[in-house]
């Protein structure tokens, strides 16, 4: 009767549920390239600036929007649906079987970090089709930076749906938590034009590293240590709380 | 052979016995009944036989696997449906019963499955969409699955219509007539006397009495009730003094005599003495309902 493995058919039921969730459609997959695309509409967005080094505004935009879609996936979606499934017994239900509830918790973390992922190289092609922001210089720094900022945002994630209760709970942290992540990723003003003293503090948080990490990739270079440290530390941390805290009922 | 051995469980939430010494055995092929009220601990002792919690003490065996150990052998044997349990609102019944298909090695079959419990006009709908009784027969559904010897049934018609209610209890007795044993939890009276080979009645985690449902209504010091329009000229003394009479009491209009055999052959010969016919008389066996009260000595809270 049936081939396919356990794993591969709850992640495959995970990725159809997503595809029938019009709101974290959006909000994971289409809204970081919206935001893309009515900052690069601005005018004066579009034009280099001396104050940012001779890049535009856009520029530094099309990095903070691909942290805007991890924000939205993982710390606003993920932590709300996996509660829901705990709080309706979902997970209990699966573990009456012979596959564990973590294949189920594995699956929304694979599928989360694929439509963040999917989100990123959306918004980077439009920029780069449609206000010619440069793709990555360094490619290979930008995918190790962004593939260490999804572990962190995942591990934040996580750590939202350990720490609440209900699903109701799990909304209100995630959005409770996404303001300041929003805000340090740089969504209302880029972590480059904050004052220095701001932009030190706010490269401490996971999406302050996160932002100047992807930054120094797209402009070519390299990441800094610390910038990679602040994100594996979180990582760590993170995951060891949300391990530590979750509770399967 | 015993499909489900609980011998001595116990378990304590937060300083509060919530099982306290509970062993039953339950044959094969039987629907063994657990009865109580709201925090009797019926599922709690359930969750220790599905492995879903660990009893401080105690021993639990589902066809000779302990629950807590031997957890894939216990998954392969073992179906269960879970009280107040939901499935991902936005998947369809077909896709469900192919994704828990796919939990298992040698899967039942699912067409035939779907079919038996009348879900085949809904396999394209989608579980949130699903009345009541639609999502309790898919719950049905994927505790059959995995094609177990054993299936526990938590409160299974809660919430349910009455019709739903009667159409569930033929799919547990199905269920029974393809030689699984079922493990039923409910505080529904007629349920319990209508499908139950045997029921324990739980009452503050211990058992109160075990027994078959005739055996618990027999047991009752209220077996049989006689009632009769209350105008019929009856000495209330005479009719306390009937042998075996347990009560005597007036409602809405009729005077009910709780009793024994013996209590209505004495009635009769009563009325046969005093020459007096007792209007709209009749006599009914007491339900499980009477007994369990008589054995509890608590309301269904």
């Amino acid at each position: 009767m049936s081939t396919t493995s356990p794993a591969a058919a709850v992640l495959r039921t995970e990725i159809r549920l997503f595809t029938r969730e019009p709101g974290a459609l959006f909000w994971v997959m289409a809204s970081p390239t919206v935001l893309t695309v009515i900052l690069g509409l601005i005018p004066s967005f579009r034009e280099a600036s001396e104050d940012l080094g001779g890049r535009r505004v856009i520029d530094l935009y099309v990095p903070v929007s691909v942290l805007f879609a991890l924000i939205m996936a993982a710390v606003q979606s993920m932590p709300a649906v996996l509660s829901g499934y705990r709080e309706r017994g979902i997970l209990r239900r699966m573990s009456t079987t012979p596959v564990r509830p973590a294949t189920l918790l594995a699956a929304q973390i694979a599928l989360y970090a694929a439509a963040t992922l999917v989100s990123a190289v959306l918004v980077i092609t439009v920029g780069r089709l449609a206000f010619g922001v440069a793709l990555p210089g360094n490619l290979v720094a930008y995918v190790l930076a962004l593939l260490l900022t999804v572990a962190a945002g995942l591990a934040l994630g996580a750590t939202v749906c350990a720490v609440s209760r209900t699903q109701g709970i799990a909304y209100a942290v995630g959005s409770a938590v996404a303001f300041p992540a929003m805000f340090t990723a740089g969504v209302w003003v880029p972590v480059q034009a904050m004052p220095d003293t701001l932009q030190r503090i706010v490269g401490l948080s996971p999406f302050g590293a996160a932002s100047q990490a992807l930054d120094a990739a797209a402009s070519g270079g390299w990441p800094g240590w610390t910038e990679l440290g602040v994100l594996a530390l979180w990582t760590a941390v993170l995951t060891g709380a949300s391990v530590r805290w979750f509770r399967w009922e | 052979m015993t499909a489900i051995e609980v011998q001595g469980l116990h378990k304590t939430y937060g300083g509060r016995k919530v099982v306290d010494g509970v062993s039953f055995d339950v044959g094969e092929g039987e629907i063994f009944g657990i009865l109580g009220p709201n925090g009797a601990g019926k599922t709690t002792t359930v969750e220790c036989v599905e492995g879903l919690r660990t009893p401080d003490e105690g021993r639990v065996r589902v066809c000779g696997y302990d629950p807590t150990t031997q957890r894939s052998e216990l998954t392969g044997v073992l179906g269960v449906q879970l009280q107040e349990s939901e499935l991902q609102a936005r998947l369809t019944v077909r896709e469900a019963l192919d994704l828990y298909a796919s939990f298992y090695e040698r899967p039942a079959d699912r067409h035939a499955l779907a079919e038996r419990l009348g879900l085949l006009p809904h396999l394209r709908t989608r579980f949130g969409k699903l009345s009541g009784g639609q999502k309790q027969r898919v719950f049905i559904a994927l505790a059959l699955l995995g094609d177990p010897r054993v299936v526990v049934l938590d409160e299974l018609t809660t919430g349910l219509d009455p019709r739903a209610r009667r159409e569930a209890w033929e799919l547990v007795e199905s269920i029974r007539d393809s030689g699984v044993t079922v493990l039923l939890v409910t505080h529904f009276m007629e349920e319990a006397q209508r499908l139950c080979d045997r029921i324990a009645v739980l009452d503050r985690g211990r058992i109160a009495a075990l027994d078959t449902p005739e055996g618990l209504i027999g047991r009752s010091a209220a077996a049989k009730e006689i009632s009769f329009a209350a105008g019929t000229p009856l000495d209330p003394a005479d009719l306390r003094a009937l042998p075996g009479a347990a009560s005597v009491a007036t409602k809405d209009r009729r005077t009910i005599v709780s009793g024994t055999e013996e209590t209505v052959a004495a009635f009769v010969s009563l009325l046969a003495r005093r020459g007096v016919t007792a209007g709209q008389l009749r006599v009914a066996d007491a339900t499980l309902d009477d007994a369990y009260l008589d054995l509890t000595g608590s309301e269904l809270r």
